[in-house]
């Protein structure tokens, strides 16, 4: 339990996708102007790194990895240079899967994500996370944790930066500087703030 | 002083629109507002009517860190010298000590105006070169950009300088500053713009350039090659035992006879300056006390929890408040009101927040021995959030009771 606790911590904070290793930066500049938007964006990476990094997993351990697929009597075949493939087909297939299932179920939700939960396809955090899932080796309950934990970290940087982005609207930034400059800086700005977790052994 | 008068207002016309020095009309702006008030009123409704401007909160604030540098400049002086004393050195080269043998101030640890003037060497160098090197950016931008330098930088300044450690080198210190200045304030538009607190945003980013010059026991007190480590260090390698085998009793670390940063060793004047403060309502109340609830509800959990190996868990909430710089952060950095949260209830949130942080940061991060300060960056990022769901729980609310 412990174990699981230090994962998630961690995920969230020391390994925090956006400010600590920069991922998914596209959206994270692009979409942070209002907090709801921001909100509503990091709740679907919450969802979609939580089935993304687990499902990945299966096919991992399953299907890709070194003797995979020994259970179907090959021990000797490698199939792990189709892993980045086979990642984003599944992270693509799972996003049109939740897109369909919450227009169906919650079209509240789906309205107000609107072109972003397509857009969460090609959000390279997602694609980061799985791949940090393979490189640690995690098993399956791990990368569940992990899934949630560093989605929730995402979501988090990226309703603190729509926050401040707000805040700057009063702001009076030099000609040179205004839009996606500034934002750059911010995002600067906040990942010395979150240097603070650095370093920290769980 | 009817003739300084006389004189600013014969040149003003040079410095108008027109005049041969229009560019330079923030510099002349800033000299004349600092020595007299604006004769500027509004034109337009509505007024307020209030004697507290943005020009005297700013003073308040620096008048506030004078009890602190007060006894900082006795401190710096009273470690070095007793170092100097202690390991028998003579001869010392250096232009400080030119100018104590040429006045003939011996190096007595006992004597209060030894230790004050040899403090005074190292604050005054340190504070010039932070007013010089920020000042000059700030009239750049200030200049190019036609807004008027403003007071907010006389803050910034003299908290910047009581941050560093006693030895830092003066180029060190200029950039430090500018970085400050420029990205941590000017690129947003200048004095109330910027998210961050600029003095802060200096130290941090000095912190992390230049870790060797910012940390570590060589350091804290102003005498070169001698290592002395600061309470907090010894804490963090021994817990509260071996900061009390190194001679440092509550009190000493209370009133601030140890090594550290210029500006956050002594709680009590710390504590004098947060009076004057809370008092004239510069500081909010409620952010001090938000710090120092977070941080007492943290230590006492990081105690209940306990820890074998880590001594820090054990220190209890007292110590923390004296040893390192969480007094000095918890008054002078997190009230700042431009980059704290802005709502009441969220303030309290946002000091919490802080308080738990350094706390945290001191506690399970190996990595920083002291934590007030990214603790209060990571608070600055968060306090727009904050502030946000305060405001929409208050519309909730009162969307229901109607």
């Amino acid at each position: 339990m412990e174990h699981y606790l230090s994962l998630f911590v961690r995920s969230i904070f020391i390994e925090n996708l956006a400010l600590s290793f920069f991922l998914g930066m596209c959206t994270f500049l692009a979409v942070s102007k209002k907090i709801e938007t921001a909100l509503g964006l990091g709740i679907a990476v919450i969802m979609v790194q939580a089935i993304t990094v687990p499902a990945n997993n299966l096919i991992y351990q399953y299907l890709l990895k070194d003797g995979a697929l020994a259970w179907a009597g090959l021990p000797d075949v490698d199939l792990s240079f189709l892993g980045l493939i086979s990642y984003i087909g599944v992270i693509a297939a799972m996003v049109q899967i939740l897109e369909m299932a919450m227009d169906k179920y919650a079209p509240a939700l789906y309205n107000a994500l609107g072109i972003f939960l397509p857009l969460i396809t090609v959000n390279c955090a997602i694609l980061g996370g799985t791949l940090f899932m393979v490189e640690r080796d995690y098993n399956l309950s791990e990368s569940a944790v992990y899934g949630v934990g560093s989605g929730l970290g995402w979501a988090m940087a990226i309703t603190a930066i729509a926050g401040i982005r707000e805040k700057l609207k009063y702001s009076d930034v030099p000609d040179g500087l205004q839009g996606l400059g500034i934002t750059f800086i911010t995002a600067g700005l906040m990942a010395l703030g979150f240097m603070a977790f650095s370093g920290i052994q769980l | 002083m009817a003739r300084l008068r006389r004189f600013l207002d014969r040149i003003e016309p040079q410095f108008q629109k027109g005049g041969p020095y229009e560019k330079y009309f923030a510099l002349y702006e800033m000299v004349d507002t600092f020595i007299y008030s604006p004769a500027d009123v509004t034109r337009g409704s509505p007024h307020v009517r209030d004697a507290i401007d943005l020009k005297r909160v700013m003073s308040y604030v620096v008048v506030a860190t004078f009890p602190v540098l007060l006894l900082m400049l006795w401190n710096t002086g009273f470690q070095a010298n007793n170092a100097i004393s202690q390991m028998g050195m003579t001869g010392l080269d250096g232009w400080r000590n030119w100018v104590m043998s040429t006045l003939g101030i011996a190096h007595d640890p006992n004597s209060v105006f030894a230790n004050m003037f040899y403090g005074l060497l190292y604050f005054l160098p340190m504070y010039i070169t932070t007013l010089v090197a920020g000042g000059i950016f700030e009239v750049i931008f200030a200049a190019v950009r036609n807004h008027e330098v403003n007071e907010g930088f006389l803050v910034s300044s003299m908290l910047y300088t009581l941050t560093l450690p006693p030895s830092t080198p003066l180029w060190m210190v200029a950039l430090g500053i500018i970085f400050g200045v420029v990205l941590g304030k000017e690129v947003f538009g200048g004095t109330g713009k910027n998210f961050l607190n600029p003095a802060l945003t200096g130290r941090a980013f000095l912190y992390f350039a230049y870790p060797a010059a910012m940390s570590g026991d060589a350091v804290w007190t102003a005498v070169d090659g001698y290592t002395g480590a600061t309470p907090l260090a010894l804490a963090a390698s021994g817990g509260i035992d071996a900061v009390k085998e190194a001679g440092y009793s509550w009190s000493q670390t209370f009133l601030g006879v140890m090594p550290g940063s210029l500006g956050e060793t002594s709680t009590l004047a710390i504590l004098i300056g947060a009076a004057f403060l809370i008092y004239t309502r510069v500081a909010n109340f409620r952010i001090i006390l938000g710090v120092f609830l977070g941080m007492v509800a943290t230590s006492l959990l990081f105690n209940l929890i306990g820890s074998d190996t880590n001594p820090m868990f054990s220190v209890p909430w007292y110590w923390h408040l004296t040893m390192g710089g969480l007094a000095f952060g918890m008054v002078f950095m997190a009230t700042d009101p431009v980059s704290a949260a802005m709502t009441n209830k969220g303030r309290w949130i946002y000091g919490a927040l802080i308080g738990f942080m350094a706390v945290m940061i001191r506690v399970v991060n190996p990595a920083f021995p002291e934590g007030i300060m990214l603790a209060i960056l990571f608070g600055n990022i968060f306090a727009p959030l904050i502030d946000y769901f305060v405001v929409q729980a208050n519309i909730k609310r009162r969307m229901k009771r109607s």
